[in-house]
């Protein structure tokens, strides 16, 4: 698995001078500083962004639906989006939130969406976070631009997980489709296995064999 | 070079309806949401009309000429002759309070998939042939021609409906949709359009006694592999009868439970609990289907196929009938089968021999689920069970729609399930009970070819068992009903791995502590049992 390795955007960081790597440090926690406080706004953008993908009775529904069970795609949504862009300023390990992704995946991978549709949400965050962090009145001036090159190679990798996502649902399916094939005829198959068996073994003469079961 | 598509772009989908509205959008057909067209055979084997081949892409259905007539005909007669057809074709107010509550609906997004609209295509029709302001003024008062493009977004989206009637309860009025459904398709099915995964069960129940067509050679050696794995698993051997005359209980069960796993874990059940407490009973290779998919047809087809239960209760002279884990199974029954075919006056009420229980409540149709007869059996004390053998499970009780919103079964699943279990938790509130989420396969839809529809479908309910999970390590969903038993496995499997699925009987026969059995080390999957792992090397 892609999220299992190290994330990509710390091997490709230059090498860099104790000192310097500090300062990108220290900038890295002044951007994701800046995001956590524009968290609200963020998230109300990217929801809007993929509630725009479905028709407009059901993007409206969607956007409402905040009960865990009562509206359980719009929860699902709300709370996979609120979670990578949590884990994505926590800076937290992608194994923490691939989960989140999946659980949006997995839904958009059973709608009507083109692989490419399906996925694409997640490039919609570059330009949020790009916009966002730019688009800031705090005392603290706006974020440096290579603090936020590092944070869209994150994206960049959650993309990348998201490919891996959505074969991994699609495959499911298909598999999910040969199984009930399969298992429709699983005890056929099983029972002339068996007589084979017993065929070989001398007990059977054929698969007629009289049983004191019809009474 | 060409210009690149942004992401924006990419995913850009204009779902906006047309500003025509949706009554001359024409319906999309997409793969993975709905069932493949009926075959002439399956059709001509039960004398449905118009049977044909035809395909469900194909712009030609092949239509009788006159199918304007024959849907128009069957309208008035239907509205005519069930007053609640006609109640529901009025009194809609659209307050939408039904809109959210489809698992369709909340799966797909479609708008169509809300119950009001759903009725509303075929509402829109009755306006504009069956009522004066529709007839003399056409869409302004809701109205709409019915056409061809009408008939088959008709088609689509009643059999994207799985008559679980979740909406209903939520109706300030009560329209059933499920009856609209049902009228939809009998409907439908004058004009031949009806789906294989349906019409070829009835057929096959027709001719053979029950929907995965075995004839009685296959059941009995079928029982012979059960009867062989219980033997391995509790040293017990079984001997269940066939068509035996003059025993007192016929017993119906659903005929997937005798075919396909995890069906046959709690068909093995059976068997173990009414050799235990030594019934007098009977399975029937002709009665032999529990479920009637002819009910996914036509009244008239469900009747039928239905009849066949008392039919083989009178052959066999027994006294009572006991039906199997089945949902629909229970709705039948309890809803229509006394009316069809009833009453069944050559049977007793049923009274439980063991514990002396009069079930009153089947007075008339003298017919029970055996939820109610288990359940009957434990608050009596009559089984010794040692509900430690399941401790390997953690479990939680799915409603099935027809049980539970069907005239309840709500109580006795569980009170079986408490007393052979230790761990079991409940989902939560909005989702169990009345307001259970269907599996999303009910009514006939459990096909292969519509697995998106049925996983969009099944995603409130695979949503809620996945908090359970969570919260709970659940791993078992227990269930009274074998479409249930066939769905939900691939739902979980999905949605949420590591949860299983089975029958509450599989859970019982765990547990059912049988006179002369050996020390158990094995589950009914003839999984070793984790506390008795190793044992044999002491």
């Amino acid at each position: 698995m892609l999220w299992s390795r190290q994330a990509p955007e710390a091997q490709e960081l230059p090498e860099a001078e104790m000192k310097t790597k500090m300062n990108g440090d220290d900038m890295a926690t002044k951007l994701n500083d800046i995001l956590r406080k524009k968290k609200p706004a963020i998230l109300k953008r990217w929801l809007d962004a993929i509630s725009a993908t479905y028709s407009g009775e059901a993007a409206a529904f969607l956007k409402g639906q905040k009960n865990q069970f009562t509206g359980p795609m719009g929860y699902t949504i709300q709370e996979g989006l609120e979670g990578l862009v949590d884990g994505l300023i926590d800076e937290a390990p992608f194994e923490e939130i691939a989960p989140y992704l999946e659980s949006i995946i997995k839904i958009r991978a059973v709608q009507d969406f083109s692989p490419s549709q399906a996925v694409a949400f997640i490039f919609h965050l570059k330009k949020i976070i790009s916009e966002e962090s730019q688009n800031t009145s705090d005392a603290q001036g706006v974020a440096d631009a290579a603090a936020l090159t590092a944070f869209e190679l994150k994206i960049d990798t959650l993309a990348l997980i998201s490919f891996d996502l959505y074969m991994e649902a699609r495959d499911k399916i298909y598999q999910l489709k040969s199984n009930e094939s399969r298992d429709m005829v699983f005890r056929l198959l099983q029972k002339e296995r068996r007589l084979l068996e017993m065929q070989e073994q001398g007990l059977e003469q054929g698969p007629n064999t009289e049983t004191p079961i019809l009474k | 070079m060409a210009k690149k598509p942004t992401p924006e772009e990419l995913s850009k989908i204009n779902y906006s309806l047309p500003y025509t509205g949706w009554m001359y959008n024409p319906v999309e057909f997409k793969d993975g949401m709905f069932c493949n067209a009926s075959k002439p055979e399956s059709l001509n084997t039960v004398d449905f009309p118009n049977a044909r081949k035809w395909s469900v892409k194909d712009e030609d259905w092949n239509l009788p000429e006159n199918w304007k007539e024959i849907v128009l005909e069957a309208m008035k007669e239907r509205l005519e002759k069930y007053r609640s057809f006609r109640l529901f074709m009025d009194i809609c107010v659209r307050c939408g309070a039904c809109a959210d509550k489809c698992h369709f609906f909340l799966g797909t997004g479609d708008p169509k998939n809300m119950p009001v609209l759903r009725a509303e295509l075929i509402r829109s029709v009755y306006r504009r042939y069956f009522t004066k302001s529709g007839q003399m003024l056409g869409n302004l008062a809701g109205g709409r021609e019915l056409t061809l493009d009408v008939l088959k977004e008709w088609w689509y989206y009643f059999y994207q409906c799985s008559e679980c009637r979740r909406c209903s309860v939520f109706c300030p009025y009560g329209i059933d949709q499920a009856e609209i459904t049902m009228i939809g398709r009998e409907i439908l099915n004058l004009l031949g359009l009806n789906i294989e995964w349906i019409a070829g069960p009835v057929a096959n129940c027709f001719m053979k006694g029950n929907h995965l067509g075995l004839e009685p050679h296959t059941i009995k050696s079928n029982f012979e592999f059960m009867i062989d794995d219980i033997e391995e698993i509790t040293g017990v051997k079984v001997d269940p009868s066939f068509n035996r005359k003059g025993a007192e209980v016929l017993f119906v069960a659903p005929s997937g439970d005798m075919f396909g796993d995890p069906g046959t874990y709690t068909c093995m059940g059976y068997m173990m609990l009414f050799h235990e407490i030594g019934l007098d009973y009977t399975w029937s290779t002709y009665a032999s289907e529990g479920g009637n998919f002819g009910f996914f047809t036509s009244n008239e087809m469900a009747k039928r196929l239905n009849s066949k239960i008392y039919a083989e209760a009178q052959r066999l002279g027994v006294k009572w009938i006991i039906g199997g884990e089945c949902g629909h199974m229970w709705r039948v029954m309890h809803q229509y089968m006394d009316t069809w075919n009833g009453p069944a006056d050559f049977l007793e009420v049923p009274v439980s021999p063991i514990t002396g229980t009069k079930f009153e409540n089947a007075g008339s149709t003298k017919m029970i689920h055996i939820a109610e007869f288990t359940a009957d059996l434990i608050k009596h004390g009559k089984l010794n069970l040692d509900p430690s053998r399941n401790d390997h499970l953690k479990v939680t009780f799915h409603d099935s729609c027809n049980t539970s919103r069907g005239m309840g079964i709500l109580d006795e699943p569980r009170y079986v399930i408490k007393n052979v279990c230790n761990n079991f938790h409940e989902m939560p509130e909005d989702t169990i009970r009345e307001k259970t989420f269907c599996c999303g396969s009910g009514s006939g839809l459990n096909a292969s070819e519509n697995m998106e529809l049925r996983l969009r479908g099944g995603f409130p309910r695979a949503n809620a068992v996945k908090h359970v999970q969570q919260h709970h390590g659940v791993n078992m969903l227990a269930n009274i009903c074998a479409i249930d038993r066939a769905a939900l496995p691939p739902l979980m499997n999905y949605w949420v791995p590591g949860v299983d699925v089975a029958g509450m009987h599989e859970l019982v026969a765990n547990a059912l502590v049988m006179k002369g059995e050996k020390e158990r080390t094995q589950d009914m999957r003839l999984e070793d049992l984790p506390e008795k792992e190793g044992a044999e090397d002491v």
